[in-house]
């Protein structure tokens, strides 16, 4: 049990840390800005997914199509990173997917009300570049976005970008 | 006991390449190049057995008389090759196979490795040496 928790804590410091570093670099600019910048953030979980996705996938039959990759990212990948499955994972089949987490692990914590609603963003896009940064490496590129319209449940869209 | 072990990435540039024999790096260098196309082709989503196989070991690519050529590509499509003497009878499917995975794990090690980048040529020394036990068997 100490080891999920591990996980959480350094995420939660992560998030901390890059976003002090932010604010240290906008102080000098003296620029006011309304949205954080997430993109170191969003950066190192596109390098941690890259990375570990050659260790997931090493049991793994070799996938058919882009579908199955993504049910793979669904299930077993979801299980390696948050202990669960995702709830439901909706497509057009033209490139759009959308992946729901009813009890999203890192928003799970957070109070549901809409107290929190605003810093939640910060607790998401680690996993966006998580998504990203495992699909890059599969062949699969893709933008992933997330929503979040009530705590703990998330939604994360991710679009194909066909060449 | 196999005699090279090659790593290629997935834009089919080589990443890695570990010969028992420095003489005869440079004919395997292009032994193992020419069978990037039929790696290619086995791959290929339109081609029948590329549907049904969907093992990542991809069992003998073709045969020389010198030698025979044995590939495997990875979900990620980095592609890993070996080249077997041909003479060496002792060398069964199944072993080759064992050292194709013990070869992958080596590989997500490496990628794991926060000093390498991913897409850059393998230059570390306990990779090239782990390799080496794995292809001489020594592991």
């Amino acid at each position: 049990m100490a080891d999920d928790i591990l996980f959480d804590l350094l995420h939660s410091e992560i998030i901390n840390y890059t976003l002090r570093n932010v604010d240290d670099n906008e102080k000098d600019k003296n620029s006011d800005k309304k949205d954080e910048d997430l993109s170191n953030l969003e950066y190192i979980g596109f390098s941690t997914g890259y990375r570990i996705i050659e260790r997931l996938t090493r049991e793994m039959p070799r996938f058919k199509d882009e579908l199955d990759t993504l049910k793979f990212i669904c299930t077993d990948f979801w299980s390696a990173i948050y202990k669960k499955q995702i709830d439901n994972l909706r497509t057009n089949h033209q490139g759009v997917y959308v992946l729901q987490d009813n009890a999203f692990r890192f928003l799970n914590r957070l109070s549901n009300g809409k107290q929190y609603l605003e810093v939640a963003p910060r607790y998401v896009a680690f996993t966006c570049g998580i998504i990203r940064g495992s699909l890059a490496n599969l062949n699969v590129h893709c933008l992933v976005t997330a929503d979040i319209q009530s705590l703990p449940s998330c939604k994360f869209h991710i679009q194909v970008q066909r060449v | 006991m196999a005699v090279c072990a090659a790593i290629v990435g997935k834009d089919n540039s080589p990443k890695f390449f570990c010969c028992i024999n420095p003489d005869e790096e440079l004919t395997f260098q292009y032994k193992v190049l020419s069978s990037l196309d039929i790696i290619e082709e086995k791959l290929n989503p339109a081609s029948k057995s590329a549907s049904e196989m969907r093992e990542l070991y991809l069992g003998q690519l073709y045969s020389l008389e010198t030698c025979k050529i044995y590939g495997y590509v990875t979900n990620t499509k980095i592609k890993f090759i070996i080249v077997v003497d041909s003479t060496n009878m002792a060398l069964r499917d199944n072993e080759i196979r064992s050292m194709f995975r013990k070869i992958h794990s080596e590989y997500a090690d490496m990628v794991s490795n926060p000093f390498y980048i991913p897409g850059e040529p393998i230059t570390s020394k306990s990779f090239d040496s782990s390799i080496k036990n794995i292809i001489t068997g020594t592991v």
